[in-house]
């Protein structure tokens, strides 16, 4: 049925889902220009110059894409979900107003000077300033998780007259998955960001643009991936370990184990149907989910039949799950291949970069169905065990919410398209870059200067 | 209806309620000159365009985060009232993020896609501009008038909805009389004597406006001895767009004037306005309904946000000067080295 609940549950996912993307890349993206730069500053060498000027592009761009969407995401907190400020406005009062008073002026002031600063400002300050906004944004991804983690994973509060109030803001912030979310979702950009770069390395190799300086960064971005990408999928394993805890009733959606079981399968595949309570098509792997679950064959896994009334929905997070576990095995598969192949050969074949730069935007696809896994899990409520998400939702009439929603789902759909569509431009601009610091006459004019002070 | 002060509970409500008092004049002034910058973009030259945009270049995306903070300060020290009020502006929260997202994309956007494209973002850079500019102004004229539901109320609001672009209009133009030369800087000269008029319209409706919906801010501004001290605010409102005007008109006969009086004098009108509406609601944070005390969060919340608040927003506004004393001076053509 449309009402305003699942609008305006649509409509929160999909502006999540494209804040998400933007992001994802510049948190990884800000220390890989700070990376560039200082390599830059130590060794003069003009590849990572090069680096730090084009991806500097990409970041700017990445950057206000993310800023515009998230700036929707603090006002649909009050029209969408009056309920939530309401009931724990205490606790996410306070963690939002954090993140954006240590954060969010934090990047955006010194982005301004880190983008056009440069022959104002000296190479130390500059260099700062591009510390400060990965920093920033950084710090933002801290508050914003820990506020996110505490909903999945309440303590340090108590409940008087159905409103919350903190008793320990440590307890709240470093919540029971909080580590996890966090870790996990930093990696998730550094891998993110590790892929694009390899990725429009390789167009701008195939390209037969700067092709030297491409093979440094795409030789960085493999050697990055073969670490990067088993500990991620380590991470998620404790992240998954972690949910079994705290919300067994996530996992078992996940897994798709209806009925709790001794010597649980492992669901490779399958349709789940929530009307029957069962999974059709199964193909698995007897005992396996024990295994990695509760490591013995034999364990008990609670399925989903312990939580009657508190079950999310079975069937996107079961298959949300299986997207993003496939597309880390995919992410493993081509490092590995990268990275034996960069042994074995001075330069790769062309077959494997044009995978890499098909790979471009492959962490996305990752987090965005990691986060539907995470989010959707919580359901039926907004904060677990305290605040449903159906007591939460705004009054406003339907057909108001359908309308924004439109608007929203047209616009963004249109600036992915745009973004991504850009990204390959830019990256196919073969424009000589200029020097750092290179020193030019100042174009103000003089007589207008004597007039007044400014 | 209001509690005793040297209580925490007391005076922390207003200690926020002045946070998001600067919050808000901080964002209407600075946003307002780069949504005003936007607002103009359609009237000039392709070049032109090009040193507008550089102009606020470094800052907008700074500008903007204002409005986080006093949507934030809202959301924080107020849950009660957040929801209330935004609920109310539903449809202009909507019209005004599509805007800021328009605005903030093609920023980038003209830059870096293909030439043929830019002249589509630039429209949409004016467009995102104005509709965001446009939206404010029915959520402040939907707002003073505690969301009035009668037809004079949403006719006024659309009023407000016409004048605050023009306001934005006014402050962007003194930015480029500020940091331009030349014919674009006689072009700024002229787009602000244009929306100076539209502006003292847009002021004068919502001082007539206000009192004529509630009975209780009218007895507020004209009962004796208020009025006595209340009187220099239009006195001074009226005198600032005098000088402003004034300083304009010499301008435009090449007569020498100094650069900064239109910008400065611009915010005075502002901060006055807002001032003057700060006055009519106080304590109330939604009119007629609910007071910053009911709306307030627990005081431990408070206590915890009030600290944070103390220490970073002196640093915010330290490294926000430094910021634009980099950028001091006439605009250069951005690049990014």
């Amino acid at each position: 049925m449309i009402d305003a609940l699942i609008l305006s549950r649509i409509q929160f996912a999909s502006n999540m889902t494209f804040h998400i993307l933007f992001p994802t890349i510049s948190i990884g993206m800000g220390w890989a220009l700070f990376y560039f730069k200082i390599r830059f500053n130590k060794t003069g060498d003009s590849t990572w110059n090069e680096a730090y000027q084009f991806w500097v592009k990409i970041f700017a761009l990445t950057f206000a894409l993310g800023v515009v969407s998230g700036i929707t995401m603090s006002f649909q907190f009050g029209t969408n979900w009056p309920g939530y400020m309401q009931t724990v406005g205490n606790i996410a009062g306070p963690l939002l107003g954090y993140e954006v008073l240590s954060a969010f002026f934090l990047e955006a002031t010194f982005l301004g000077i880190m983008l056009f600063g440069a022959k104002r400002v000296s190479q130390r300050a500059h260099t700062v300033a591009t510390f400060l906004v990965a920093f920033g944004t950084s710090l933002s991804a801290f508050w914003i998780i820990a506020l996110d983690s505490w909903m999945q994973t309440p303590q340090g509060f108590v409940m008087i007259n159905g409103q919350a109030h903190a008793t320990s803001w440590l307890q709240i912030v470093f919540n029971p998955s909080m580590p996890y979310r966090l870790s996990h979702m930093m990696t998730a950009s550094f891998l993110t960001v590790t892929f694009l770069i390899a990725g429009l390395s390789a167009y701008r190799y195939l390209k037969g643009i700067n092709q030297a300086g491409n093979r440094v960064l795409l030789k960085l971005a493999m050697t990055v991936a073969i670490f990067l990408t088993p500990f991620q999928i380590m991470l998620g394993d404790l992240h998954g370990l972690n949910t079994l805890e705290y919300q067994p009733a996530k996992v078992a959606a996940m897994e798709g184990i209806w009925e709790t079981t001794k010597g649980a399968a492992a669901v490779l595949f399958a349709v789940p149907d929530e009307s029957l309570k069962t999974n059709h098509y199964e193909i698995a792997i007897p005992k396996l989910a024990s295994f990695y679950l509760t490591h013995s064959f034999s364990g008990e896994v609670q399925g989903l039949d312990a939580f009657p009334g508190k079950t999310p929905p079975v069937r996107p997070l079961f298959f949300a799950f299986r997207i993003m576990v496939g597309m880390g095995m995919l992410m493993l598969l081509v490092a590995a291949v990268g990275f034996w192949l960069s042994r074995k050969q001075k330069a790769l074949p062309r077959w494997f970069l044009k995978t890499l730069t098909v790979m471009s935007f492959s962490g996305w696809v990752g987090v965005v169905s990691g986060w539907y896994v995470t989010e959707i899990g919580r359901q039926p409520y907004l904060v677990s065990g305290i605040l449903k998400t159906a007591d939460a939702v705004t009054k406003v009439p339907t057909n108001m919410i359908l309308g924004t929603l439109v608007m929203y789902l047209a616009l963004y759909l249109g600036l992915i398209c745009s973004y991504i569509w850009v990204v390959f431009y830019i990256a196919r601009q073969t424009t000589p870059i200029k020097v750092l610091n290179e020193s030019k006459p100042r174009l103000a004019d003089d007589a207008v200067r004597t007039q007044g002070t400014i | 209806m209001i509690p005793n002060l040297t209580e925490a509970s007391g005076w922390l409500p207003v200690f926020f309620l002045f946070a998001m008092g600067i919050a808000m004049v901080a964002y209407v002034v600075l946003d307002g000159y780069d949504l005003g910058v936007g607002i103009l973009l359609n009237q000039a030259s392709d070049q032109e365009k090009d040193v507008m945009i550089s102009s606020i270049g470094p800052f907008w995306d700074a500008n903007e985060t204002w409005l986080v903070l006093g949507v934030g300060v809202l959301l924080i020290a107020f849950p009660m009232a957040h929801g209330i009020i935004l609920t109310q502006l539903y449809l202009p929260v909507g019209t005004m993020l599509a805007g800021l997202i328009l605005r903030g994309v093609s920023f980038d956007f003209r830059a870096k896609a293909h030439l043929r494209q830019k002249s589509v973002w630039n429209f949409l850079f004016f467009f995102g501009s104005f509709l965001t500019a446009a939206s404010q102004g029915v959520m402040v004229g939907r707002e003073v008038i505690g969301f009035d539901s009668g037809y004079l109320g949403w006719i006024f609001a659309f009023i407000v909805a016409l004048c605050l672009p023009a306001g934005y209009a006014l402050l962007g133009a003194s930015w480029l009389i500020m940091k331009t030369s030349g014919e674009l800087q006689s072009k700024a000269v002229i787009w602000a004597r244009k929306s100076l008029l539209l502006t003292a319209l847009g002021v004068g409706i919502i001082s007539i406006a206000t009192p004529f919906f509630s009975p209780e801010i009218a007895a507020k501004w004209f009962s004796f001895p208020n009025i006595f001290f209340l009187f220099p605010f239009p006195l001074l409102t009226l005198l600032c767009f005098i000088v402003i005007d004034h300083t304009l008109l010499k301008m435009r006969n090449g007569k020498e004037a100094k650069i900064w009086v239109p910008f400065g004098l611009s915010v005075a009108i502002f901060v006055l306005a807002f001032l003057g509406i700060a006055y009519s609601m106080f304590p109330y944070i939604v009119v007629g309904q609910m007071t910053i005390w009911q709306a307030a969060s627990a005081t431990e919340s408070l206590w915890v946000i009030f600290w944070g608040a103390v220490i970073v927003l002196p640093t915010i506004i330290g490294y926000t000067i430094y910021s634009y004393k980099i950028f001091w001076g006439k605009t250069e053509p951005l690049s990014y080295y």
